[in-house]
């Protein structure tokens, strides 16, 4: 047996007057960690294999099984902490670049957590969400400068101006004469993120557009192509042309409801993308356009972007492509420069600006670079609304907003630091079971997830899926609403970029400049 | 030498030493207040004394705390009516030195005088009020061109971004120095009281105006400072406010993309800066504005016939940040129009009235039926719709 | 065609094989549901020596489905039955075995289409079968399977008898 010098994470217990060897755990576990002796009529579990996704404590039908995180027992030592340890044994063993997946787990501030929310108190009612009109449907896209109005002729209809527009009948006979930009209708502000059929089954890709299409909200297809089955979820589709273009073509770009070009990525700036040649399913290979079985390869850069001015000329290419008719954005991920890069997006001619922060996830990215690369979304968001709005063009694009999004409180705070929506894609994965294991990258996801073998997609029946991210968005969206009404405010345009709603708490001088925001016991 | 004025002013100061904290203090928070407003118009022009919306104010006297009252009047200044009526509050002669010596630089001074008071028991520690009729640099430039301006409107917006930029820059830059009032034919006259000793300190009853509006002020702190009352005025427009804006935050970034700057910190600025931006500048026609200040729910614009709603869904979408959130009613004055408008869910008081020419808006009906005992009709309008009052025609105010 | 009862409609499990995930709880629960003490660590660890699950996850490679007795319209285990101990029941459509009048004589099993009846040796020889779990709202298999592989609901009985032939 070979030397093994690194430990088993996780220790399995296994209660023996509880387990009934009906092997459900062994029938589950796709890094085979459990195995069935016949001939003793019990179960042995392999510590060293479990990922810790807790499959298998979820399905024990007798609560027999606990998985527990296992404390290192490496000899104590400040500087060289055990995760140093392990991935030098890796690191030794294998020679190569250590991959990891979903967000940073590394504990950087987290500013959500440091910022509080406003509520009404006597000199402004607060207002009750459940039996009044709370509004937080929002749109996305380039809002123009100013509207052109046009007086028509004919008999106007008092009455019935009266009683829609409350008065002055005179609006009837005013018309909008500027063409508007095209704009998304999001019922929440909430859209599930980029996440590709190929790095997400195709049952999780039907989940997230059912849900999306059913609330009224969006989704993004990521670099992956649209599966022909999914073209009925069209409307709700936003499309993403990468740097590896795979499933682009004008059919492609035409079914969107927008198109996001994408350029980085929060998990991994600078870095690209690469699906391995064994999930490249014909399945797959159909929606991605490339042949069955090969690598996937999204390059760093797009090679026909090396400066904002190639940047612009792609965003009008696909403008003129899709006729004008639909938003067209940019994704990047927060790096130090995020606030002129952004700016620079929105005067290339973008109609809404993503930024994924340092904390959002992958399907597979280099630990160095998840773990050490961009800024927290929080900053981000606060030093590009900031600047977008010094430089009077705010209004020209959406800021959206994304790397991990965790609650319906993170969503308010992000659009009160000046989003005007969210992406979630960690919190939709979770609702549809993900257990954070951060083993995406290994193709063998338990929850049926992250995985395109067809043993382990089926355990995510989208039916399931659908509704609990409909769930997911009612439940956020009703505490949205429930925490606009306390402050006192009934739609949520009047909360975005609203800072005076914010307080910061245990936050230096300098970040509570950054985000905006004064201190927790100041007042207006 | 000292002037006879200086020197008053040299007094006044040393007893002042508070108000420059005072005033920053109002530059750095947002004070929330509750209050009571009162406005007149006579629809054909005609002019009336102050007396009128000083009686109705008065008896709205328990909605204010003393802690703040003002006016807004217009067609005041008709031997005027063409030149810049500047007034603006010093707290000290450097502040007054350094305001004039700018004002010097962009304006022809055509006439200047301390705004006449009298001694008023419940209103103490005044600063200096003065006002300036002033033809700007430009306009009089303009004249010896012969006034060969083909394009007048172009012409006009442009002298009112200088005169927009002016005022935010003495705001903002002279200590000590407060430009209340700064549009044509009008003016505003504010202070610290009761709003009725504050209309006797100005001796108001002397002035004759066609529209008047007024503010007796609750604030929710016990700052009191003569620039932080109502109403809040920019060129022509004033606003007298009773409520509070939670989208406040929203509502400042918006118009701060417009090269608008807050500077004081009251809703009430906010409020004038959106009517200055979205009425003047951007010509949204004024039967629009409620549907953005106070825009129709999702809802609602869904019912509308289809051309209608689009419009309104668009002015919704586009001006989503120019919404007016939170409680709120307010008047807002101009040289043409007296315009009203409600929060869109009502969470404030407002009583219109109309007799004959006259049209009445005010927090409670009493005042309303205090002044005119038998209105033709008394209405409450519903949130979100606004009453409009508008002179039948213009009293033809010129740019040269 | 009709059938010899008067309700046509009844209400029946349905297989989705493509979310069937092979974990088989269905046969576990099925097990203790008809156990004696209904306690799963009892009946497993006690109980159930010999005893079968009345549902059974058929599978080969990665497709899996759980499959019990489809209650025929026609049921041909009532005409083969010798005993009178398998009767339609007429008002709910649901086929059950009585087990008291069971001789074991393994007539059903050999004319059942779908093999969903087996030899139960753990106490007497009887025919052991899906009862639907009649005094539950919802059969245990379907209430337990933890990705909704089976679904309970109404169906006319004609598209049973369409399910049969297609599959044959």
């Amino acid at each position: 047996m070979a030397l093994k010098l690194t430990e088993s994470e996780f220790g399995i217990e296994r209660d023996a007057e509880k387990c009934i060897s009906c092997q459900v755990c062994v029938r589950q576990c796709s890094n085979d960690v459990h195995d069935f002796d016949s001939d003793d009529d019990t179960i042995v579990s392999d510590n060293q294999s479990c990922v810790g996704c807790h499959r298998c404590e979820s399905m024990c039908p007798t609560g027999a099984l606990e998985v527990k995180e296992r404390e290192a027992q490496f000899k104590t030592n400040a500087n060289w902490s055990p995760e140093h340890l392990k991935n030098l044994y890796k690191q030794a063993d294998a020679g190569g670049v250590m991959l990891t997946s979903m967000g940073s787990d590394k504990p950087y501030p987290i500013y959500w957590d440091h910022i509080l929310f406003n509520a009404s108190q006597v000199t402004n009612p607060s207002i009750d969400p459940l039996r009044e009109p709370m509004e937080i449907k929002t749109f996305i896209g380039k809002k123009s400068n100013k509207l052109e109005f046009e007086k028509v002729h004919g008999d106007e209809d008092k009455s019935q101006a009266k009683n829609i527009l409350g008065g002055t009948g005179k609006v009837s006979k005013i018309r909008l004469k500027s063409k508007v930009s095209p704009q998304l209708e999001l019922s929440t502000p909430i859209i599930f993120s980029a996440m590709s059929y190929g790095s997400i089954s195709f049952n999780a890709c039907k989940s997230l557009a059912a849900a999306s299409s059913e609330f009224g909200t969006y989704y993004n297809t990521g670099e992956g192509g649209l599966h022909q089955d999914l073209y009925k979820y069209a409307k709700n589709t936003i499309v993403q042309v990468a740097s590896g273009r795979f499933g682009v073509d004008i059919d492609y770009l035409n079914k969107g409801a927008a198109i996001e070009i994408k350029i980085g990525q929060g998990a991994k700036p600078g870095i690209g993308g690469h699906l391995p040649g064994e999930k490249v399913t014909k399945d797959i290979s159909n929606t991605r356009m490339i042949p069955e079985g090969t690598d996937a390869i999204s390059p760093a850069p797009h090679h026909d972007i090396y400066s904002i001015e190639d940047l612009s000329q792609l965003i009008h290419a696909l403008k003129e492509a899709t006729e004008w008719t639909k938003p067209v954005g940019v994704k990047v991920s927060a790096v130090h420069n995020i606030a002129p890069i952004a700016s620079g997006i929105v005067r290339a001619g973008a109609d809404f600006v993503s930024i994924d922060g340092l904390r959002g996830g992958t399907g597979a990215a280099p630990q160095v670079t998840r773990d050490n690369v961009g800024i927290p979304i929080e900053l981000a968001t606060a030093s590009v609304d900031e600047r977008l709005r010094e430089e009077g063009i705010r209004h020209q694009a959406s800021l959206l907003v994304a790397g991990s999004i965790r609650s319906s409180s993170d969503v308010i705070k992000a659009i009160a630091l000046g989003a005007d929506a969210v992406y979630i894609g960690t919190a939709a994965l979770i609702a549809m079971g993900c257990h954070l294991c951060q083993k995406c990258y290994t193709g063998k996801c338990n929850w049926g997830i992250a995985t395109q073998d067809p043993y382990l997609t089926k355990r995510l029946n989208p039916e399931i899926g659908t509704r609990r991210l409909l769930n997911l968005l009612r439940a956020w969206s009703l505490e949205v609403k429930e925490m606009l009404g306390g402050a006192g405010i009934n739609a949520i345009e009047s909360i975005r970029g609203n800072r005076e709603h914010l307080r910061g708490i245990s936050l230096s001088d300098r970040e509570l400049d950054i985000l905006g925001i004064k201190h927790a016991g100041e007042p207006w | 030498m000292e002037s006879k004025n200086e020197k008053l002013i040299r007094i006044r100061a040393s007893e002042r030493k508070r108000s420059r904290s005072t005033q920053e203090y109002f530059s750095r928070y947002k004070i929330p207040s509750g209050c009571a407003i009162f406005g007149i118009m006579n629809e054909s022009g005609n002019t009336f004394s102050g007396q009128q919306v000083i009686d109705g104010i008065t008896l709205m006297h328990d909605r204010s705390n003393g802690l703040g009252g003002g006016f807004a009047a217009y067609g005041i200044y008709p031997q005027y009516k063409n030149d810049w009526a500047f007034h603006i509050l010093y707290d000290d002669t450097a502040a007054k030195i350094e305001t004039e010596e700018q004002l010097n630089k962009k304006f022809k001074v055509l006439f200047s005088e301390e705004i006449p008071t009298r001694k008023t028991k419940g209103v103490e520690d005044p600063p200096v009020i003065y006002r300036y009729f002033l033809k700007s640099a430009v306009e009089a430039a303009g004249e010896k061109n012969g006034g060969n301006n083909s394009d007048e409107s172009r012409f006009k917006l442009l002298e009112e971004d200088h005169i927009v930029d002016f005022v935010m820059k003495i705001n903002v830059s002279v200590t000590g120095a407060y430009i209340i009032s700064s549009g044509k034919n009008m003016g505003i006259f504010k202070g610290v009281g009761f709003p009725e000793d504050i209309g006797n300190f100005f001796r108001l009853e002397e002035y004759k105006g066609h529209i008047w509006t007024s503010h007796g002020r609750f604030p929710t702190n016990s700052v009191g400072w003569w620039g932080g009352a109502h109403p809040f005025g920019l060129l022509d427009w004033s606003v007298v406010h009773n409520g509070e804006i939670s989208s406040y935050g929203a509502n400042k970034r918006f118009i701060s993309g417009f090269g608008y700057e807050c500077t004081l910190s009251t809703d009430t600025e906010v409020i004038a800066y959106l009517f200055d931006l979205i009425a003047r500048k951007q010509k949204v026609d004024l039967d629009l504005i409620h549907l953005i200040l106070a825009s129709p729910l999702w809802d609602e614009i869904d019912r509308m016939p289809a051309d209608i709603g689009d419009m309104v869904k668009n002015l919704r979408i586009l001006y989503g940040s120019a919404l007016i959130n939170g409680p709120f009613s307010i008047i807002v004055g101009s040289n043409d129009f007296m315009y009203a408008l409600n929060d869109r869910i009502k969470l404030r008081p407002m009583v219109a009235a109309r007799k004959d020419d006259n049209i009445y808006v005010s927090s409670e009906e009493a005042p309303i039926k205090f002044v005119c005992p038998e209105p033709d009709t008394v209405w409450r309008p519903s949130g979100g719709e606004p009453v409009i009052g508008r002179l039948k025609k213009s009293l033809n105010i010129k740019v040269k | 065609m009709q059938g010899s009862h008067g309700n046509k409609i009844m209400k029946n499990i349905f297989i989705q094989e493509e979310y069937c995930l092979g974990c088989r709880l269905c046969e576990i629960y099925c097990q203790v549901k008809h156990s004696k003490s209904k306690k799963i660590i009892k009946a497993f660890k006690k109980e159930l020596v010999d005893s079968l699950p009345r549902v059974l996850v058929e599978e080969i490679g990665y497709n899996s489905f759980a499959i019990q007795c489809r209650h025929c319209v026609d049921a041909p285990c009532e005409d083969a039955c010798i005993s009178g101990a398998m009767v339609k029941n007429k008002k709910t459509g649901v086929v059950i075995c009585n087990e008291k009048k069971c001789v074991g004589c393994w007539s059903c099993i050999m004319v059942c289409p779908y093999g969903v009846i087996k030899r139960d040796l753990s106490a007497k020889k009887i025919a052991s079968k899906c009862d639907l779990c009649e005094d539950e709202d919802i059969p245990v298999c379907v209430k337990n399977c933890p990705n909704e592989a089976l679904k309970f609901k109404e169906i006319d009985q004609k598209e049973l008898v369409d399910d049969r032939s297609e599959s044959k």
